[in-house]
C-alpha cells in the first residue's frame, strides 16, 4: 500500500464519501447524542446465559454513524491495534451499505463480530475519537457499529469469503487456535499458504471458547468465523498437543516450513495461601472451562461443576468479572468480587464492571484473602479476609495495596474462584531446543515477532503474558506478514 | 475420532481396549497418559497408556468401570470410536538402572505399571512385582507382568489367590529379605498412601503415579493440583509420577471426592436411561 495518509486522503475524496459528508452539517452531527446499547434487563439476564448486549437496530446504527464527522486525520484508526479503516466502514453504514461496511472491517480484522463485542474500545479507538480528544463528549460508538456491521453480514446469509491467492504449496502451522492464531491463519491462507492450525483441546477457538462466557460472546459467533476460515482453506486439527503428540521437529520432517506459536497464557496462578486446595476452590480457568467449554451447568452434559450459594471471586480483571457473573447466573445468592485495590485500579473493562454492578454483584474492594477454612469433608466453608489500604504507586503505575494489621475478618463461602492472572503455557518453550524465553516464561521475539529459532514466530499471550483478544490478533497479522517475508527470502528462492 | 480395534474383559469391571492413535503410539513413553471424551456432551477423563504398537498405530487402555464415563467407554465395542483422544500427556517415567526395583500394584494400577517395568527391565534392573487386589478375579495382566519381572508375588485380601494379605505385607516380605534400591507404587490413592509409608520406613526412594480429577490435562485448569513437599503441583504437567514420600495423600483423597454426590446422582441417572 502507498503512504497510508495519502491513501486515507484519496479514499476520503471519493464522491460517495464527499457526498455523504456534506449531506449533514458538522454542527448537526456533533449535537446528536451517543446511542445506548440495548441490553437485557439486569435481573432477568443474571438468571440466563443469553447475550447481555442486544446490538443496534438498523435505524439506530444509521443515526450513530451520522455522528462520525469523517475527520481528515482519523485519529481513531491509530487507537486500533489492527488499524481498521474506521471512518470508511462507518460512512458505509451511513449510506446504508452494511455489507460494504463489513467488507471494510474484514480487510484488516478477521473477527469483527468478536472484536465488536470484547474489545476495550474505550481504551483504544474510542479513546482517540475526535469527540473524546477535542470536544470532550462521548465518542462515536465505534464498537457498537463494528458489531452491527459484522452481525448484519452474518445474518444476511451473504457473507463474502475473502479471496485467496493461488496455493503455493508451502506448509505452515500454528500452535493453538485462539485469536492470535486465527488472525494469523486468515492472512497466511489469503497469501496462498497451506495452513494447518493445531489445537490441544477438542474445540477450536482457544480462550474465545473456554474463557469468554456465552453471555458476552456466544460460541455460535466464533464457530461462524471458524467455518469461514475453513472455507478459505485453513485446516484445523483438534486434540493435538504440539510438543507431545508430535514435536516441532516431527512437523518439520513432515514438510512444515514455519510455525506461529499462539499457545496463550494457559497456566493459572494461585495465591499459595493456606487452605487453597480445599474442595470448591477453582482457578478461573477451571471454573470457566467447566461451564463454557464442557457445558457443566447443563443437565445433559457429563462434566460436573459445584454450584455455590456464596461465591467469592478473587481478582479485578475481565476474567474475574466473567467468573462472578457466571456464578450469579448459576444461582449464587451472594456473588462477590474480592479485590485488593480499589475500583479505580481495576483492570476490567468499565462496561463489564457496570454490567456486574447492575446484576447485583457485590464488590468487596480493598480486601484480600489470607486463608481458607474447610469443613470435615475438605469443602471450603469460610475465608479469612484482610482489609487493605492504598500506598504509593508501584511498578505497574497503580497504587500499591498495603494490608491493614488486625483487620482480618471471616466471610462464609462455599465456592471460590481464583482469578489473579495466568502465566504463559510452558509446553512449547519446554520442548523446543534453543527457544529463548524470559524469566516469566514468555517467548522472546524481535520486532517481526520472530523467536530465537528462525522458523518459529510467536504472538499473543505467550509473548505478552496476558493481554487482550485484539492485541493477540494484531500480533497474528504482524507475524503472518513477517513469516511471509522470511519464507520468501529463505525458501522461495 | 479414534477407532477401537480390540476389546478384552479382564474381570467383571475391568476391560482393555486397543485404540487407533498413530501419533500417540509412536511418541508415548512409560508413564504417559491420554485424555478421552465421549460424545459432544461427554466429560474429559485421563487414562494411563498401558502399552502401544507403533507399527499398527494403536495404544492399549485399561479401564475400570466406576462412573458414567467409564461405563459408557467399556460399553463400546470393536469398530466403535472414541470421539476425542489426546496425548501422550504428562512427564515420562525417569528410567535408569538402579539395581533392584520393587513394583507394587493395587488392582487396576497394574496396567500403568506394565510399561514402567518393561522400560525398567530393559534398562537392566531386577524387577520384583507385587500384584495385589481384593480377590482373585481382580488380579489382571499377570502373564504380561511376569514377562518383565524377575519375580511376581500375588497378594489378595481374601486369600483367594496367592498369599492372603495386603500389598504392604507383600512389599515388606521382600524388603526384609533383600536390598531394594527403588520402589514404584500404583493403585488406588489409599493403597499408595500405605505403600509409601511402608517404603518410607525403610528409606527406599519411591515413586507413585497419581490419577486425579482432570479437565484439560495440559496445565490449564489446575483441577488436578496436589501438594508435594509442601508445594502445589499439577499432576497433568508436573506428573503423573511424584516422590511418594512427599505427596500429601490425605489431601489427594479428599480432592478425589470433590464431586462424589454429583457422581452418584449422574450414575443413577445413567442407569435409569
Amino acid at each position: 500500500m502507498e503512504n497510508i495518509t495519502d491513501y486515507y486522503k484519496s479514499e476520503r475524496a471519493q464522491d460517495w464519501r464527499t457526498e455523504i459528508r456534506k449531506s449533514v452539517k458538522v454542527k448537526e452531527r456533533t449535537s446528536m447524542e451517543r446511542t445506548k446499547m440495548p441490553e437485557q434487563e439486569p435481573t432477568v439476564r443474571n438468571k440466563n446465559s443469553l447475550e447481555v448486549n442486544l446490538g443496534l437496530v438498523e435505524k439506530i446504527a444509521l443515526k450513530e454513524a451520522q455522528r462520525c464527522i469523517d475527520c481528515p486525520d482519523p485519529t481513531c484508526v491509530k487507537g486500533c491495534p489492527v488499524s481498521i479503516y474506521i471512518p470508511k466502514f462507518i460512512k458505509k453504514i451511513e449510506i446504508g451499505d452494511f455489507l460494504g461496511a463489513a467488507t471494510v472491517l474484514k480487510e484488516t480484522n478477521t473477527l469483527p463480530a468478536v472484536c465488536g463485542r470484547v474489545c476495550p474500545q474505550e481504551k483504544q479507538c474510542e479513546a482517540q475519537c475526535f469527540y473524546t480528544i477535542k470536544l470532550n463528549q462521548p465518542p462515536v460508538a465505534i464498537g457498537y457499529l463494528e458489531r452491527f456491521a459484522a452481525d448484519y453480514e452474518r445474518n444476511s446469509g451473504k457473507t463474502a469469503i475473502p479471496e485467496v491467492a493461488k496455493p503455493n504449496g508451502i506448509k505452515v502451522a500454528s500452535i493453538g487456535s485462539g485469536p492470535a492464531s486465527l488472525a494469523w491463519s486468515a492472512d497466511m491462507v489469503k497469501m496462498g499458504y497451506d495452513v494447518t492450525v493445531f489445537e490441544a483441546l477438542h474445540e477450536i477457538g482457544g480462550v474465545l471458547k473456554y474463557g469468554i462466557p456465552e453471555f458476552r460472546l456466544p460460541n455460535s459467533i466464533v464457530d461462524f468465523e471458524i467455518d469461514n476460515l475453513e472455507k478459505m482453506g485453513v485446516k484445523f486439527v483438534k486434540n493435538f498437543v504440539v510438543g507431545k503428540t508430535a514435536t516441532i521437529d516431527d512437523l518439520r520432517a513432515k514438510g512444515f516450513k514455519a510455525f506461529f506459536v499462539g499457545s496463550g497464557a494457559g497456566l493459572p496462578r494461585f495465591m499459595n495461601i493456606p487452605g487453597e486446595n480445599s474442595i470448591g476452590i477453582f482457578s478461573s480457568n477451571e471454573y470457566l472451562t467447566r461451564v463454557n467449554l464442557m457445558g457443566a451447568a447443563k443437565e445433559d452434559h457429563d462434566t460436573p461443576v459445584i454450584i455455590g450459594k456464596n461465591v467469592a471471586v478473587i481478582g479485578g480483571g475481565n476474567t474475574a468479572m466473567d467468573s462472578v457473573r457466571t456464578a450469579k447466573r448459576l444461582g449464587a445468592e451472594r456473588a462477590m468480587i474480592i479485590y485488593r485495590r480499589s475500583r479505580e485500579e481495576m483492570p476490567a473493562r468499565l462496561e463489564e464492571v457496570h454490567h456486574a454492578i447492575d446484576e447485583e454483584i457485590e464488590f468487596l474492594n480493598l480486601n484480600n484473602p489470607v486463608s481458607y477454612i474447610a469443613d470435615d469433608k475438605g469443602r471450603v466453608q469460610k475465608m479469612l479476609v484482610q482489609k487493605m489500604e492504598l500506598g504509593e504507586p508501584d511498578a505497574s503505575g497503580r497504587r500499591r495495596p498495603i494490608p491493614i494489621e488486625g483487620s482480618e475478618y471471616e466471610i462464609e463461602v462455599d465456592e471460590v474462584v481464583v482469578a489473579v492472572g495466568v502465566s504463559p503455557n510452558p509446553l512449547i518453550p519446554a520442548t523446543v531446543a534453543g527457544l529463548e524465553t524470559t524469566k516469566w516464561g514468555t517467548i522472546v521475539v524481535n520486532d517481526d515477532l520472530q523467536s530465537s529459532v528462525e522458523d518459529i514466530f510467536a504472538g499473543g499471550d505467550i509473548v505478552r503474558g496476558g493481554a487482550t483478544v485484539i492485541l493477540a490478533m494484531g500480533d497474528g497479522r504482524k507475524a503472518a506478514a513477517a513469516m511471509d517475508k522470511y519464507i520468501t527470502e529463505k525458501i522461495k528462492k | 475420532m479414534n477407532k477401537i480395534v480390540e476389546k478384552e474383559q479382564f474381570s467383571e469391571n475391568v476391560f482393555k481396549l486397543v485404540v487407533e492413535a498413530p501419533d500417540v503410539a509412536v511418541n508415548r513413553k512409560a508413564g504417559h497418559f491420554v485424555i478421552i471424551k465421549l460424545g459432544e456432551k461427554g466429560e474429559r477423563i485421563p487414562l494411563t497408556i498401558a502399552g502401544s504398537d507403533p507399527e499398527r498405530g494403536t495404544i492399549d487402555l485399561v479401564i475400570q468401570r466406576v462412573g458414567v464415563t467409564s461405563h459408557k467407554l467399556t460399553a463400546l465395542n470393536v469398530g466403535d470410536t472414541i470421539t476425542d483422544l489426546v496425548g501422550p500427556l504428562g512427564q515420562a517415567t525417569h528410567i535408569e538402572k538402579v539395581g533392584t526395583v520393587l513394583a507394587a500394584c493395587g488392582g487396576v494400577g497394574t496396567a500403568p505399571m506394565l510399561p514402567i517395568i518393561e522400560a525398567l527391565k530393559k534398562a537392566g534392573n531386577r524387577i520384583i512385582t507385587v500384584l495385589a487386589a481384593r480377590t482373585k478375579e481382580l488380579i489382571i495382566l499377570e502373564d504380561q507382568m511376569r514377562q518383565f519381572s524377575d519375580e511376581v508375588i500375588v497378594m489378595t485380601d481374601d486369600g483367594s489367590y496367592g498369599t492372603k494379605g495386603l500389598v504392604t505385607k507383600g512389599m515388606e516380605d521382600v524388603i526384609n529379605r533383600e536390598k531394594v534400591d527403588k520402589s514404584f507404587v500404583i493403585g488406588p490413592a489409599i493403597m499408595m498412601k500405605f505403600a509409601a509409608l511402608t517404603t518410607k520406613k525403610y528409606n527406599i526412594p519411591t515413586e507413585a503415579s497419581l490419577n486425579t480429577i482432570m479437565v484439560d490435562g495440559t496445565g490449564m485448569c489446575g483441577a488436578c493440583r496436589i501438594t508435594v513437599g509442601g508445594k502445589t503441583k499439577f499432576v497433568c504437567v508436573d506428573g503423573p509420577e511424584f516422590d511418594a514420600h512427599q505427596v500429601n495423600f490425605d489431601e489427594m483423597l479428599m480432592r478425589l471426592g470433590a464431586y462424589k454426590d454429583e457422581e452418584v446422582r449422574a450414575f443413577e441417572a445413567y442407569l435409569n436411561n
